[in-house]
């Protein structure tokens, strides 16, 4: 089934890939409006500079969640056939529902802010950065309605050999969703946070537009120190959800093969797959359980019980996520996480003491966290989606059973590779516009038009 | 009315408007290297579509979207059947995105070209492949019994779809012409007004033996609806064309329009009941009761629709509203 492999390899470059842009425009398209408000209600040129540069870099961002945004929604139907096919009654919903109430506002008033900052009045004009804001966000939520019905699916039958929907409002109040999206929501304004906070720094360190910076890096450095703080909170409360409703995930991510009741918390292990253990451990004892139940007692179910349970309802074959992948991508985004708000915090400290500016160290300290966000997104969502394996809907349908059957190994090589490399270039054309505009820095307010212009121009052809 | 025609109806509508205003966007992104001279009016032409380009690609993703909730059979189907045409259209999609966002990005003149032609290609090949497409809707191609495409990428292209696809393409070039016409200033205006004038003549020619194709190669014409449809188009086509001479190009581009909405209204009314036609036989269709989702998500789908497709249709207005004012090379954002 090497088609299987190609599709799932496809989905997993594609999705990390659009999900590198897609939580910067979360959280920006937030704090750009936020920005542009100050500078509708002070009137203060100031704001509106900021809410430039910042816009400006939020654009690069957004246009390139956007096209790869496209791909994700095409790709169900090419790779996924039989997936879309079996589950389309419950999926497809959402995902019109979001083009319908959130891509169409995303876009159309992103249009009238770009262009209109001449022609619509400063009131409307910021009001259109919040509908875009509220858009984007909107449409993360359908999405992960979407998804969490693939995690953990509730309101359905199974009739016509597929899943139909029974209640909609079962499907869009999933407690899943409501762990899954403070989670998606807030990861976003972590990333904006760090985002912000790490450019600003840039320019403190260079002492550069200090105006400009030094109000963007106030607003970043709460931005971050509260999100991190919430995300942490949302994700112990999904990790919660976890224990009782994804068992096997749960367990995967702790790397616990056997029941056991106290739970000890691993902080590192080395896994043996073949014989079903880890061959060294070192962990906190009680700690698990006290994560799970917020009680030193309770028992966490191990990987061989729930693999044995699983056989029995589902017949042979192996339910087993990958367990070091997903041991360790949970470890990577709880210890980015930490990070985070300890440098937030230091940063937010020292801010607050007034000696910032001067402290050379943790403004590197925050310039070096920029990478962290992304880190931590990429690895929350693989282990989302791997903790899953081997199933597509958790119970109704396996992974293998989804992929389209009519499509070639090879058709999806050439989309796969096709797409990477087209990834990769784009990523380093996005990567050098965002680089430049830093280096320009936002007070280059002279028209984008070409010197061009003025001589006489080659035309296109030759 | 029976939900799976309403949902068939709402995608031919999502359908309609798809083709009728990315028409112009990719009609004004294929002229864009004829018709921009120098920089200042290439980005002039660029503009005049800035604003819209990317809404109106969301009626595209929506009628995906809907596709996929109300018939996701025709979406599965569909997609994987026409898998490398929908590769090659999501490569050229992504390229004239962000060639639009990043093309004034960078002062070099080189930069600009390239993205430039970017947006050339990116215009050019999903017209074409929609065209394509859509006529193999129609002609029917082979799906067996398991509703599983049974053929490869190169039995989507028969003399009839090219022509389709040729069609489109000519139809959507004189459709953002005369977009063009309005929305720019001076000597540009004359020079779209050319272009028009000559792509005029050969879409009407080209979409001429489209309909002829249409007749010996599909059953389209056997229903009145349709075939009446597809003869209004002509007819709109040829009006637009003589109002394009009077130089009344409001009338002009609102008769391509017409064209362009009339065609696809042909198109789905010779299609009904079915959506997918499998050339193999007539019994292995895709239809709109086979295809369809439940009865129970139809329900949910449409209170959706019925509330929210307004709304967006106001918003959507009012941004052309807004933008009503011809693009001047004095106020450019980029």
């Amino acid at each position: 089934m090497e088609e299987v492999l190609l599709a799932r390899w496809q989905f997993a470059i594609t999705t990390v890939y659009h999900f590198l842009f897609v939580p910067l425009t979360l959280g920006l398209s937030v704090l750009v409006a936020v920005m542009e408000t100050m500078y509708v209600r002070t009137g203060n040129e100031t704001y509106k500079t900021m809410t430039k540069f910042w816009g400006k870099l939020f654009l690069v961002n957004f246009i390139m969640g956007v096209v790869t945004g496209i791909v994700q929604e095409f790709h169900f139907g090419m790779n996924w056939a039989e997936y879309s096919r079996f589950m389309g009654d419950i999926f497809g919903a959402p995902l019109a529902l979001e083009a319908l109430s959130a891509f169409f506002l995303e876009s159309t008033f992103l249009g009238l802010w770009i262009f209109g900052w001449d022609r619509l009045s400063k009131t409307m004009h910021a009001a259109c950065m919040w509908l875009v804001a509220f858009g984007s966000n909107l449409s993360a939520f359908w999405i992960l309605v979407a998804n969490s019905f693939m995690q953990s699916p509730v309101g359905y039958a199974l009739r016509n050999g597929r899943a139909e929907m029974t209640d909609f409002m079962q499907v869009i109040t999933n407690p899943y969703v409501w762990g899954q999206f403070p989670h998606t929501i807030l990861g976003g304004l972590v990333t904006a946070g760090v985002f912000v906070t790490a450019i600003s720094a840039y320019y403190l360190l260079k002492k550069r537009h200090l105006p400009v910076f030094k109000p963007s890096i106030k607003i970043g450095l709460a931005c971050m120190l509260v999100s991190t703080l919430l995300v942490m909170g949302t994700g112990h409360l999904q990790a919660q959800f976890l224990a009782t409703k994804q068992p096997m995930k749960m367990a995967a991510m702790e790397a616990l093969w056997e029941s056991a009741d106290p739970a000890p918390f691993a902080i590192a292990v080395v896994v043996d797959e073949k014989n079903k253990k880890n061959s060294f451990e070192i962990g906190i004892p009680g700690a698990l359980s006290f994560l799970a139940y917020d009680k030193f007692s309770g028992e966490i179910k191990g990987i061989n019980e729930l693999q044995a349970a699983a056989e029995k309802k589902h017949g042979p074959g192996n339910y087993t996520p990958n367990i070091a992948q997903s041991f360790w991508t949970f470890r990577i985004m709880v210890l980015s996480g930490l990070w985070m708000m300890l440098v937030a915090a230091l940063g937010a400290f020292f801010f607050y003491k007034k000696r910032l500016e001067e402290n050379p160290f943790i403004l590197k300290l925050l310039l070096w966290s920029l990478p962290f966000p992304y880190i931590a997104n990429s690895t929350g969502w693989i282990l989302t989606e791997g903790g899953r394996q081997p199933w597509i809907v958790v119970g109704l349908q396996k992974v293998s059973e989804g992929v389209s059957t009519n499509v070639t190994s090879t058709e999806i090589w050439i989309s796969m590779i096709g797409f990477t490399v087209l990834y990769g270039a784009l990523a380093a054309v996005a990567i050098y516009l965002v680089r430049k505009f830093i280096i320009i820095g936002p007070l280059d307010e002279k028209p984008v038009l070409s010197v061009l212009t003025k001589k006489k121009e080659a035309t296109l052809w030759n | 009315m029976e939900l799976n025609i309403l949902w068939f109806i709402l995608v031919g509508v999502l359908f309609t408007g798809f083709f009728f205003l990315e028409g112009f966007d990719y009609g004004v992104g294929m002229l864009l290297p004829f018709i921009g001279r120098n920089d200042v009016e290439r980005r002039i032409v660029i503009n005049t579509i800035g604003p819209f380009w990317d809404g109106n690609e969301v009626w595209m993703i929506t009628a995906g979207g809907a596709l996929f909730a109300a018939f996701p059979h025709v979406y599965a189907t569909m997609f994987s059947g026409f898998y490398m045409a929908l590769f090659l259209m999501l490569v050229a999609l992504i390229l004239r995105g962000v060639a639009i966002e990043f093309r004034s990005k960078d002062e070099s003149s080189k930069w600009r070209s390239t993205w430039d032609w970017m947006i050339f290609i990116g215009s050019t090949l999903p017209a074409l492949l929609w065209g394509v497409a859509v006529t193999n809707l129609i002609q029917g191609i082979p799906i067996n019994s398991k509703m599983q495409y049974a053929g490869t990428f190169f039995d989507l292209l028969s003399p009839y779809t090219l022509v389709g696809g040729v069609a489109f393409l000519l139809v959507f070039l004189f459709h953002g012409a005369l977009f063009l016409t309005l929305r720019v200033e001076g000597e540009l205006i004359e020079r779209s007004r050319k272009a028009a004038v000559k792509i005029g003549l050969l879409a009407a020619l080209v979409f001429l033996s489209l309909v002829g194709l249409t007749y010996t190669n599909t059953d389209l014409f056997k229903s009145a609806l349709a075939s009446s449809a597809l003869w209004g188009a002509v007819a709109v086509f040829v009006a637009g064309y003589v109002l394009l001479w009077l130089k009344r190009f409001g009338w002009a581009f609102a008769m391509s329009g017409l064209a362009i909405a009339f065609t696809t209204i042909a198109f789905f009314s010779g299609l009904f009941p079915r959506i997918m036609v499998s050339s193999i036989n007539p019994a292995w269709s895709l239809t709109i009761h086979n295809a369809a989702s439940s009865a129970y998500t139809l329900k949910i789908m449409s209170f959706a629709a019925l509330a929210l497709v307004p709304i967006v249709l106001a918003y959507q207005g009012w941004t052309y509203w807004v933008f009503r004012k011809r693009v001047t090379a004095k106020e450019l954002e980029y």
